[in-house]
C-alpha cells in the first residue's frame, strides 16, 4: 500500500483533516473516509454527474479530482446545502416539483443547479438544460428537474423575509 | 487504480526536476479529466503524478494587443471562457475550448491538457492550429517552442520528451480583417466527442472580397489533429465565394484519413469534413467582416 498523505481542507464550511492515498478520488475520500455519502458514485468517469460537488465554488465531478488535490481548498457537497432549520430553496423546489424519482442523481443535480444559479440567477430553460447536460437522470425525463430549477430561481429572486420560515 | 506518488510543486524548475526524475513513469496532472479516467481504466500507468496547478505561470492568462494571448497550460476552459479578451479577440479558440464536456468538465479541463492528451478528436486543437498558436515547453536543458500543428505526433502521443513540461500556449495578436471558427459534428450538443470537426482561419483583402491567406485544420479524421496545407494554400488569393469554399472542402476531404469506429464511418466522416469545412470557412469570413457574433 502506498503511503497515505495528510490533507487539510474546508468542507461545507468546516475545517477538515484526513489521510488518503494519492490514488483515491475526492469522491472516495468524501464517502469512504469522511462519511459524506450524499455525493453519489455513478459512472466514475465524468459522464453522469452524480458525484458533482463545488470546488472553490466551481462545479466539478468529484470522481475526476484526487483527494490530495483539495489540500487548502474549499469543497461544498450536498450535505452543506441544508441549514439547521431545514432544506434550502433549491432542495425545497426539487421536493415541491417532484423533481426526483429514485433520487440517485438528485444530489448532483442540485449541486450543479446551485453552481448555475450562483452565477446566473435567472437562466432560461434552454440554459438550464445546457448547464445540466453533464447530469444524467434515468427516471424523470428532466422536465420536472428543469421546472424545479426555474422555480428555485424565482424563489431566490423573492425578498428573503417572504420565503424564510 | 494502481498506486502512485503525488507531488504539487510551486515552480516550473521543481516540476521539471520531478518529471525528469520520474522519466517515462511520471506525468504532469492538470485538470485530470482525461488522465484520471485513463489511469482508472489501466490505459496509462504512472509512478508519479506531478500536479502543475500550483505553479503560478501555468495558471495565468495574459493578453496584450501587441503581444497576443498567453494561456498557461493549467488554465481551465471555464477560466478561459470567463476572460473577456479571449471571448472577444479569439472567438474561434472559444468555439473549440468551450464545447469540451459540460460545465463540470469545463471547470477542471485545461487547454494544455486537451493538447497534451493528443486525442485525434481534441476540440481545441484545430482552432489553436489555425490561429497559429505556439507551445512553450520547459525541460532540464531550457525552454523550446513548437507550433501546435507539430505537437501531436500520433494518437495520445506528443513531441514532449520525458522530463518536459508544456508551460503555455501563445496566440499571435488578432489582425484586422481576420477571423476564425471551429465547428464539430456530434449526436449530442454537449458531453460528446467529435465525429468530425473543422477549424478555419482567414485573412481578407482590404475590400473584403478576396481571401489573402487561410488555414484549415481538422479533428477526428486522422491520427492527429490535421493542418490541411493543400486547402489552406488553394484559398490564398481567391475571391471568397462558394466555388472557392467548395474547392477547399474537396481538398480537405482528400487530405483527411478517417477511420470507422463507434462514433462514425469513413464515408460519413469524409462527408462531414466537406460540410464542416465550408461552414467553418463561412463563419471565419463572417467574423473577419465583423458580421458574426463572437459566441
Amino acid at each position: 500500500m502506498t503511503e497515505r498523505v495528510r490533507v487539510s481542507a474546508v468542507i461545507n464550511g468546516e475545517p477538515v483533516e484526513f489521510l488518503c492515498e494519492p490514488r483515491q478520488s475526492l469522491l472516495e475520500c468524501l464517502r469512504d473516509i469522511l462519511g459524506l455519502t450524499g455525493t453519489k458514485e455513478g459512472c466514475n468517469d465524468g459522464n453522469c454527474g452524480a458525484c458533482s460537488v463545488l470546488l472553490n465554488g466551481r462545479l466539478v465531478n468529484s470522481c475526476l479530482v484526487l483527494g490530495v488535490e483539495i489540500q487548502g481548498q474549499e469543497v461544498t457537497t450536498i450535505e452543506g446545502l441544508a441549514h439547521w432549520d431545514g432544506l434550502n430553496l433549491l432542495q425545497q423546489a426539487f421536493v415541491a416539483e417532484d423533481a426526483l424519482q429514485c433520487g440517485y442523481c438528485t444530489p448532483g443535480m442540485i449541486i450543479a443547479a446551485k453552481a448555475l444559479l450562483d452565477r446566473e440567477p435567472n437562466p432560461s430553460d434552454e440554459r438550464i438544460r445546457a448547464w445540466l447536460a453533464g447530469n444524467l437522470c434515468r427516471c424523470t425525463g428532466y422536465d420536472k428537474i428543469i421546472r424545479a430549477v426555474r422555480s428555485a430561481a424565482a424563489a431566490l429572486a423573492t425578498p428573503r423575509q417572504e420565503v424564510s420560515k | 487504480m494502481r498506486p502512485f506518488a503525488y507531488e504539487a510543486p510551486s515552480s516550473i524548475a521543481t516540476a521539471v526536476d520531478l518529471l525528469a526524475q520520474g522519466g517515462e513513469r511520471a506525468r504532469p496532472l492538470a485538470g485530470g479529466t482525461d488522465l484520471l479516467v485513463q489511469l482508472r481504466l489501466g490505459l496509462r500507468e504512472v509512478d508519479w503524478l506531478i500536479d502543475i496547478k500550483r505553479i503560478p505561470e501555468l495558471r495565468h492568462i495574459s493578453y496584450d494587443p501587441n503581444e497576443g494571448l498567453v494561456v498557461g497550460a493549467a488554465v481551465t476552459c471555464a477560466e478561459l471562457g470567463e476572460h473577456p479578451d479571449v471571448r472577444r479577440h479569439y472567438p474561434g479558440l472559444w468555439d473549440g475550448a468551450g464545447i469540451i464536456g459540460g460545465p463540470a468538465i469545463q471547470g477542471r479541463a485545461t487547454l494544455g491538457g486537451n493538447l497534451c492528451n493528443a486525442a485525434p478528436s481534441g476540440d481545441s486543437i484545430p482552432a489553436m492550429i489555425v490561429l497559429g498558436a505556439t507551445c512553450t515547453i520547459a525541460g532540464l536543458q531550457g525552454t523550446r517552442r513548437v507550433p501546435v500543428e507539430a505537437f501531436c505526433i500520433a494518437p495520445h502521443r506528443t513531441v514532449l520528451r520525458p522530463g518536459e513540461l508544456l508551460v503555455s500556449l501563445h496566440f499571435p495578436p488578432p489582425q484586422a480583417r481576420t477571423g476564425a471558427c471551429y465547428l464539430r459534428f456530434t449526436p449530442r450538443a454537449e458531453m460528446d466527442i467529435a465525429v468530425a470537426g473543422a477549424a478555419a482561419w482567414v485573412c481578407l483583402s482590404e475590400d473584403y472580397r478576396r481571401i489573402e491567406a487561410a488555414r484549415i485544420a481538422l479533428s477526428a479524421v486522422a491520427p492527429t489533429p490535421l493542418l490541411v496545407h493543400s486547402a489552406s494554400a488553394a484559398l490564398a488569393g481567391q475571391v471568397a465565394d462558394e466555388r472557392c469554399l467548395a474547392e477547399a472542402a474537396r481538398l480537405a476531404q482528400e487530405a483527411c484519413q478517417p477511420i470507422a469506429d463507434v462514433r462514425g464511418g469513413i464515408a460519413q466522416r469524409r462527408h462531414l469534413v466537406g460540410v464542416l469545412v465550408k461552414r467553418a470557412l463561412r463563419g471565419a469570413i463572417q467574423r473577419a467582416k465583423g458580421e458574426l457574433p463572437h459566441d
